[in-house]
């Protein structure tokens, strides 16, 4: 269709959904363009995969409205263009995992001949080639979530959902896995990353949306929403009521001997230093920088608790 | 390959490869050779006088003892049919391995129907080459073969059937332990409340007799079973029976009629039925 090809690849109006009395996602409007790699970040519970499940359609809405690639969710021939990793990854232990790539093709479905091609560049992608032929009930988890990610890139999707592709990846893996969306992106699919790993977010996403008991609580890009300082303090001799004496200095990573404020006007550390000298606390080092996803991410967080 | 018919593969290439099926056939291949040793055991056993017994005398021990074989036969059928089906569906819920086969273009339905379909395949298969099996072993070492062997195969299925159908619609909500349990205990249930109903029968008492009836309608498989048993007694033993009246129809041992057409007609009502609701509990689901 002429006018799916110009919609977004995910479009999503007051997106609800309850668990009998548990809110598990609360209004979520957002709109990811094509070619974009889009962060969904929140912690434990927040209704991230809940979002990702509603909008591949495992989930019934109770209200609101959402479109993948201009379709309807549920909508079963958008699956075709569609690719997914969940979180709980898990796939035929009794098959090799060339089955279960063929499987993945067959459903997907994909002519019989573009297989081979498909299943050899989704093995080398993720770099299972010299285990292709072993049973995935061999497989370490790391391995058994590489091929998760190959199963969701044959085809060649238009959307990918990464739900936590990294969870069970070593360092080197989560390089991959980086490079891996970053190559899906300049090819031109939409990744909807979800992950709590903000680092990870950090390095490649285009856009981010942070979620918290079920609501957004803040979208943009990088620059946007990283744009105040933090500062970090080495500090000691500061007791519990001091500690909460700072909250008028914003919100607080408190680490103990590590103070971090999350967004701070650089021409307040001074009035900072003197107001914890002043409370009895000995300051070792004081260390403004540009505030990281992890210093928002908090400082969002906190300001929603309250 | 449509989705059906992949579901229904990877059912088949499942019980294979985790060789579930190998275990069955090694299994029955004992069980056959030990009946056919205690069958063959039969020809040679002697009256007061020293003689064989006649070669009637040898059918009519062979054929009620192959219908306690069989009953062992289905037992195992059952039996096995409840425990595969009953994990079938919630399992791969539970560990994820669905999550990202139903993000593919695939309907729930036909993940349902291909697991049944899948499973009805090796119930079918192996009550068929059980059956041949046995009836083999039981020919060659007495000479005797049931009056309608091809009926006896389709009862015998059929009940493997109705406990796999009962388990996948269990399977679509209740944890794989919890749906199998309860299945195996529904069949078991429903064959008391057969033996119950028959106590009736014996008795005419209609209150006990409508408990047979409720449970056949409830769950078939006593019902099938009757059917097999039916199909399994010789002429002079359906005559005896039949002379002594009610008291001769009192036993889940026997079966003096073919199961009524009305029965059967219910009995495919009752899979669809199944089905239907084993589609719409698992379409319901949210995952």
């Amino acid at each position: 269709m002429r006018v799916a090809a110009a919609a977004p690849a995910i479009h999503t109006v007051d997106l609800t959904k309850r668990f009998g009395g548990t809110v598990a996602l609360a209004g979520l409007s957002m709109t990811v363009p094509r070619g974009e790699i889009f962060g969904f970040l929140g912690p434990n519970g927040a209704g991230k995969t809940t979002s990702v499940k509603l909008l591949l359609g495992l989930l019934k809405p109770t209200s609101g409205e959402a479109w993948l690639l201009g379709e309807p969710i549920g909508d079963l021939g958008t699956r075709r263009r569609i690719g997914y990793l969940p979180e709980l990854f898990r796939y035929q232990g009794w098959l090799d995992a060339r089955e279960v790539l063929a499987l993945h093709c067959e459903l997907a479905p994909l002519p019989r001949s573009k297989w081979k091609e498909e299943i050899a560049a989704a093995l080398d992608t993720v770099g299972l080639t010299d285990r292709a032929d072993d049973r995935v009930s061999t497989f370490s988890k790391g391995m058994q979530q590489r091929l998760g990610l190959a199963a969701a890139l044959v085809g060649k999707p238009e959307l990918v959902f990464l739900d936590e592709p990294t969870s069970a990846l070593d360092p080197v893996g989560r390089h991959d896995v980086r490079e891996i969306i970053r190559d899906l992106s300049e090819r031109g699919t939409a990744v909807f990353l979800n992950s709590h790993l903000l680092s990870e977010v950090e390095q490649v996403c285009d856009r981010v949306a942070v979620v918290d008991h079920g609501r957004v609580i803040a979208s943009g890009t990088m620059d946007e929403l990283l744009s105040g300082t933090a500062v970090k303090v080495r500090v000691s001799g500061l007791d519990d009521s001091a500690r909460t004496k700072l909250a008028a200095f914003g919100p607080l990573d408190d680490e103990g001997e590590h103070l971090t404020f999350t967004k701070l006007d650089i021409e307040r550390v001074p009035e900072l230093v003197s107001t914890i000298v002043a409370l009895g606390g000995r300051v070792y080092e004081v260390s403004p920088r540009h505030q990281t996803l992890e210093d928002r991410f908090l400082q969002l967080l906190h300001e929603d608790d309250k | 390959m449509p989705p059906v018919l992949v579901f229904a593969r990877l059912t088949v290439q499942e019980s294979s490869r985790r060789r579930l099926l190998l275990a069955l056939v090694i299994l029955t291949l004992l069980v056959v050779g030990f009946s056919a040793w205690g069958f063959n055991k039969i020809t040679t056993v002697t009256r007061s006088d020293g003689t064989l017994l006649p070669h009637d005398q040898v059918s009519l021990i062979t054929s009620q003892l192959l219908i306690v074989i069989t009953f062992m036969y289905s037992g195992v059928l059952a039996l096995s049919a409840a425990v595969v089906a009953g994990p079938l569906i919630s399992s791969e819920v539970e560990s994820g391995l669905l999550l990202s086969m139903l993000a593919r273009p695939v309907r729930r339905s036909e993940v349902v129907i291909g697991k049944w379909l899948g499973l009805a395949i090796l119930v079918t298969i192996y009550a068929a080459g059980s059956a041949l099996l046995e009836l083999t072993a039981v020919n060659l070492a007495t000479g005797y073969e049931p009056p309608h062997p091809v009926e006896l195969v389709l009862y015998v299925a059929a009940e493997g059937l109705a406990l796999l159908s009962l388990g996948l619609v269990l399977s679509t909500r209740l944890s794989g332990i919890t749906g199998g349990v309860i299945a195996l205990v529904a069949w078991l249930m429903a064959w008391i409340a057969g033996v119950v109903g028959d106590i009736g029968t014996g008795l005419q008492n209609s209150a006990l007799q409508n408990v047979g009836t409720i449970s056949h309608l409830l769950l078939p498989t006593d019902g099938l079973w009757r059917g097999a048993v039916y199909a399994m007694e010789p002429d002079v033993i359906l005559a005896a029976l039949r002379a002594a009246g009610t008291a001769g129809r009192a036993n889940p041992f026997s079966a003096v009629d073919p199961p009524p057409t009305a029965f059967l007609a219910w009995v495919v009502v009752w899979f669809g039925l199944m089905l239907t609701l084993s589609i719409w509990s698992f379409r319901t689901r949210e995952i």
